[in-house]
């Protein structure tokens, strides 16, 4: 088991590593960043300016490495757009993420597991039916869109919620609702499939023919056994959810770390985008390494079996 | 920034208006109520340092905040004392200041010729990063006289000097700047200016509060409204909806079509602003092989795009077709040029005879344009035969691409800093530097004596020359200047200004 996780902390490690090795070289492909920070108004004379200043006329190898020394030496580096130091800013902006991404990885998980499990125990009835009405529309429809609409009646219409911003707790309603309907319906979808396998298994029958209560065969047995597939699926959601979402956070006037990833890349903010990249790198391999955990502590099977 | 940072993917806008009307909501405008104006941007300003803030939406707010020397009367078109209470050339290359007695910074220091000297003679250093060294790179240094009195010393003639003082170069309290330097000012930004900023959350959100102790005989006056408070809000149909229930006064930058949709529920406006936009030719591409190169090629693509019809469909409001590669509304932007009349037949015969009647393929990258424009220009020009590969590049990227010369035409825009005097764009583009492709000898020398010449007369002659030739040559496809569309709440009384400097210190409530 030890040395399973390992071996997968270091792998993941080296992904990491590649990504941000090949991230700061498709920067420099999208353009020069000299000129992007020079501005629309630059000459080529600012430009020049700007490419000694910030280094950015010494080889790409060079430049990396003087990146890395600095993350090993806990130094994120400065933004060179805010002229502030990386770690400030990530720090601002990393709370409002990862409050709105468990917020909506909780809520989708609430409506997602009760709904799968019971849509699986009366399978092919209208139930099973609306509720996986409700999660195809869920897959189906754009989230800026249900955004906007959400915004239109609930912030226009009634006024009951601020439409943008999170200034105070209220301003997360909209957003949390919208991302954890995202996130919904594939967790909705493999809760049920993994519970319709599992009521069908051998002992499930004994347990209900053994006089079980009907709940208990639920959460006990079958649950137990057909989250095992929802939880790997769950640390991938979650981590799609905590790594930020560009177009929520646009249409809601979030300030997370999606759309601060998104506007440090078309200003060629380096450093920001080397920080973003890995934490976001980081934040995956904790989710994977913890449901690779948690999976094994739920079944015995996995703890058993030889990595 | 471009200008048009990203296309909405969908129109909220109608279905706003049609739920205003449905659903009468008391209009609960809080903004007059509490005399706080709510604005909002789509980009984020940049640190509140003006020397080194590139996008408008930054600028914008340091000139709330902070004060130059002087200061120019958009109205009237004069230059008008400021923080200077006048001011005299000494010499051809020495200017001298007399300084206002009696003004006060935010923190509560008297401002004297100290801050002048300390703010000045700090930006102008190579080390300091001053943005635009074209702001700053006629300064060489700046001398003490006495406590009220300063002497600027030019390192070059220049003619837009009085231009760059007018606001363009706020002065810092120089206790202040000395210890924080650049990154003190901008997170703790202390000026003399209208307002002061009592809260920020960098790139996200601002609050500022009306500065009691302006100095009195500010040409920027005492501001009417008590509070501004700036947002971020990315997503245009965002703001659209907060504006309309009330929770925003002003929003700028609506792309024309949302705006004729907004105009049932709230007050729009369209300004002309200096920004222009261009396709620029560069016979010196590829090593002079390209059809650009010649002439009557050029002057027979103008021919062929209906820029009319372009300006009409996509641009609208209060923009108009250029014949000039600069603004009219700009000093010795001379309008009495060649000019190339919508004619795609004769656009044809001038190609056959230049040798290319079976036409050819040309690239063009557009930056912060929007994608309909380059489209229409690519297809009229496919009608007289010229194929045109488009292709959309982040601006650093397409630029670089024109200064490496592998690029015949770029069509992008230039937005002059907002300042009405072609110096600040012509030798951009004219004046030998990385981005004239042309590199005309004569035009050259005209744009240089016209930058360093301090005679009007003299500028307004070689400007005159410049511009007619470059017209004559068709180095540039003029296109439109743009216009800028501001979404308010029909409560405030607010004035755009050609600049895109929006100056909240005139706004009232009605």
């Amino acid at each position: 088991m030890l040395g399973f996780v390992v071996r997968r902390l270091t792998v993941a490690l080296l992904v990491a590593v590649a990504v941000s090795w090949l991230s700061f070289g498709l920067i420099f492909m999208a353009g020069d960043p000299a000129i992007a920070i020079a501005g629309s108004g630059g000459s080529a004379a600012d430009a020049a300016a700007v490419r000694e200043a910030y280094g950015f006329d010494r080889p790409i190898v060079v430049q990396y490495l003087d990146w890395v020394t600095g993350v090993l030496g806990g130094d994120l580096g400065r933004s060179v757009y805010f002229n502030m130091p990386v770690s400030e800013i990530v720090a601002a902006r990393v709370k409002v993420t990862l409050l709105l991404g468990f917020l909506s990885f909780a809520l989708a998980l609430l409506v997602a597991v009760p709904l799968g499990v019971v849509a699986a125990m009366f399978r092919n009835s209208i139930v099973d039916r609306l509720a996986l009405g409700f999660a195809v529309l869920g897959q189906a429809i754009p989230s800026f869109w249900l955004g906007l609409m959400l915004i239109v009646v609930f912030g226009v219409w009634y006024g009951i919620v601020p439409i943008s911003g999170t200034d105070t707790w209220r301003g997360y309603i909209l957003p949390v609702l919208v991302l954890s309907y995202y996130a919904m319906p594939a967790m909705m979808r493999v809760t049920r499939s993994g519970m319709i396998d599992v009521l069908d298994a051998d002992y499930v029958r004994t347990a209900r023919a053994k006089g079980l209560p009907g709940w208990l065969v639920i959460t006990r047995h079958a649950l137990r056994n057909a989250v095992l597939p929802l939880i790997s699926l769950s640390a991938v959601q979650l981590g799609v959810l905590l790594s930020g979402s560009i177009v929520i956070e646009s249409v809601f006037a979030v300030n997370g770390m999606g759309r601060l990833a998104w506007e440090s890349l078309l200003r060629s903010d380096l450093p920001v985008v080397q920080a973003i990249i890995l934490i976001l790198a980081l934040i995956y391999v904790a989710l994977t390494t913890l449901s690779d955990v948690i999976n094994a502590l739920l079944d015995p099977r996995i703890r058993g079996r030889r990595a | 920034m471009p200008l048009f940072p990203r296309k909405g993917a969908a129109s909220i806008a109608a279905l706003l208006a049609a739920a205003a009307i449905s659903f009468t909501a008391p209009a609960a405008f809080a903004g007059k109520a509490d005399d706080t104006l709510n604005a909002a941007f789509a980009a984020e300003p940049e640190p509140l340092d003006s020397y080194k803030i590139a996008g408008r939406q930054g600028l914008i707010l340091a000139r709330h905040v902070y004060d130059g020397l002087l200061y120019k009367d958009l109205d009237t078109g004069e230059i008008v004392p400021a923080l200077a209470e006048s001011w005299e050339r000494t010499g051809p290359l020495t200017m001298e200041f007399t300084l206002r007695k009696g003004v006060k910074f935010h923190n509560g220091a008297d401002f004297t010729a100290d801050d002048v000297v300390e703010t000045l003679n700090t930006v102008i250093t190579p080390e300091y990063g001053t943005r635009y060294a074209i702001s700053v790179d006629w300064i060489e240094s700046v001398e003490k006289l006495d406590d009220y009195k300063v002497r600027i010393n030019m390192s070059k003639p220049f003619a837009g000097a009085v231009e760059m003082l007018a606001d363009a170069l706020p002065i810092y309290p120089h206790e202040a700047f000395a210890a924080g330097g650049s990154e003190g000012m901008a997170k703790n930004p202390i000026g003399t200016g209208p307002y002061k900023l009592v809260e920020q959350e960098p790139g996200i959100r601002y609050v500022f509060e009306r500065f009691e102790d302006h100095y009195e005989g500010s040409p920027k006056g005492k501001p009417a409204i008590k509070n501004i408070v700036v947002r971020t809000i990315p997503e245009m149909n965002t703001q659209y909806a907060e504006l309309m229930s009330g929770k925003l006064d002003w929003i700028w930058r609506i792309p024309p079509d949302q705006a004729s949709r907004l105009e049932s529920r709230v007050n729009v406006l369209s300004a002309p602003i200096m920004r222009i936009a261009y396709v620029g030719f560069a016979p010196l591409a590829n090593g002079g092989d390209t059809p650009i190169a010649n002439a009557d090629v050029r002057r027979a693509m103008i021919h062929a795009v209906n820029r009319q019809a372009i300006v009409d469909a996509f641009a609208g409001g209060a923009s108009k077709v250029l014949n000039t590669p600069c603004n009219p509304a700009q000093f010795g932007c001379e309008q009495d040029v060649a000019t190339y009349a919508y004619d795609p037949e004769l656009a044809k015969t001038m190609l056959a005879d230049a040798g290319y009647g079976d036409g050819f393929q040309i690239e063009m990258i557009f930056a912060a344009m929007p994608r309909p424009v380059a489209e229409a220009v690519a297809a009229d020009l496919a009608k007289v035969g010229i194929d045109v590969v488009l292709n959309e590049q982040q601006y650093a990227a397409g630029v670089g691409k024109w200064r490496a010369k592998e690029l015949p035409a770029f069509f992008s825009n230039w937005g002059s800093y907002g300042i009405g005097d072609v110096v600040f764009i012509l030798s951009n583009f004219f004046g030998g530097g990385a981005d004239d492709l042309v590199q005309d000898k004569e035009v050259q020398e005209w744009v240089t004596t016209g930058d360093t010449a301090t005679e009007d007369s003299v500028r307004l002659e070689n400007y005159s020359k410049a511009v007619k030739k470059i017209a004559d040559e068709a180095y540039w496809m003029p296109m439109y200047n743009f216009n800028v569309n501001y979404g308010l709440n029909p409560d405030l009384v607010f004035t755009p200004h050609p600049d895109e400097f929006a100056r909240w210190w005139l706004s009232s409530w009605q």
